[in-house]
């Protein structure tokens, strides 16, 4: 550590009022008692599907697909993921199915 | 005590996964802390008040430099401005709920974003207490793969090599689960006219995943542009500009929705 005690509090506080100003500040310009604009509510229907889209490609950002193994082993275990959800249709049996064919693909065979 | 058991109950199961890729992530965060030579109410305290996976990693850089705090809160709100979005999309579904609703906010993130908004609640579960116990339940397993990681503090009994992954997998299967969501309601609308079947039927089957291609394709592109450190904001200003544009096409698709809904009440 090359902070002190001080320091450090007011750093951890400085980000965890950036966080929260992140999370409270839609809340603060439309409370409960004040219909948000149109296009506001708009937003509020089609932005939840895309921001799905986002997290997906962030989870990936860092798979490279001109080195190394090309991206293979995320691509495989994505495939399973589809299949597995097109056959079962459940959250649980996708997400672990698709862990556990990645973590065996990079232990076992891209390593 | 009724209504909290049959809550507590539906909110267990979708948060499965989550405990999962928690125990992980926290671990991960635990163990990097102790290896920094912090204390173990470092990273709890700031689990506790910051409570977004990957600020508290860019917070133990933060730490380790020179003191900074207008930075730091600057740095906050970029990482985390995909919260706005969430606030916005949240709006209705935290109305209403008192003292409970504070806490929904300050507890928001990713993953219980995630499940609030997709999970179909049945009637007979009080929507406030779901969703209380999804945030309890997150962040009780957020506190715990921390305490693990820090007290392994270098040891782990197995190869855990690509159990990151599962943060993949659980976004991805959130994403095709709302593309089913998408297509029953889509095929619900029987009374659209169809005029040209071929050139129709192509938009039309596009049309109510609009919103998830718009997101796919304009991170896909901003990644590309940007790199992986960067295109966070980039993408959610492309996407904005995107939902504008489009908007007369998806939004009259969804006014004649709401107007039969209303007829129907």
């Amino acid at each position: 550590m090359t902070m002190t005690t001080w320091q450090a509090v007011v750093t951890i506080a400085a980000v965890s009022l950036g966080t929260m100003l992140t999370r409270f500040l839609p809340f603060t310009l439309f409370p409960d008692s004040r219909r948000p604009p149109r296009t506001v509510t708009y937003l509020g229907k089609v932005l939840p599907h895309a921001m799905t889209g986002l997290l997906v490609v962030y989870a990936l950002k860092d798979v490279s697909p001109l080195s190394g193994f090309h991206g293979a082993p995320e691509a495989i275990a994505v495939l399973v993921i589809v299949l597995l959800h097109r056959w079962h249709h459940s959250m649980l049996v996708s997400v672990a199915g698709g862990t556990i064919v990645y973590m065996m693909l990079v232990q076992l065979v891209f390593v | 005590m009724a209504l909290l058991r049959t809550a507590l109950r539906a909110a267990l199961p979708p948060t499965l996964p989550i405990a999962a890729s928690f125990l992980f992530f926290g671990g991960s965060y635990g163990l990097l802390m102790h290896a920094k030579g912090f204390p173990i109410v470092y990273p709890l305290a700031m689990g506790y008040v910051i409570f977004a996976g990957s600020m508290e990693f860019v917070t133990v850089n933060l730490l380790l430099s020179a003191f900074d705090p207008w930075a730091a809160f600057l740095l906050a709100i970029m990482v985390n401005a995909r919260h706005l979005f969430y606030g916005l999309s949240m709006l209705d579904k935290f109305r209403g709920l008192g003292w409970r609703k504070p806490y929904l906010i300050f507890t928001m993130i990713d993953e219980t974003f995630a499940i609030d908004s997709s999970v179909h609640i049945p009637a007979s579960v009080d929507r406030g207490w779901f969703m209380m116990f999804i945030s309890v339940l997150c962040r009780s397993y957020w506190f715990g793969g921390i305490a693990v990681g820090w007290l392994a503090g270098g040891v782990l009994p197995f190869d855990t090599k690509g159990i990151e992954f599962v943060l993949a997998a659980l976004f991805l299967s959130i994403l095709l689960e709302q593309w089913d969501d998408d297509q029953n309601r889509k095929e619900g609308d029987v009374s659209a006219p169809r005029p040209h079947p071929v050139v129709a039927n192509l938009v039309d089957s596009a049309r109510p995943h609009a919103p998830a291609l718009v997101g796919l394709s304009a991170s896909a592109i901003c990644l590309a542009l940007f790199g992986p450190d960067r295109f966070m904001i980039p993408t959610m200003a492309l996407m904005l500009a995107a939902f504008l544009i489009l908007r007369t096409r998806l939004e009259n698709a969804d006014d004649t929705n709401g107007a039969r809904k209303g007829k129907e009440q």
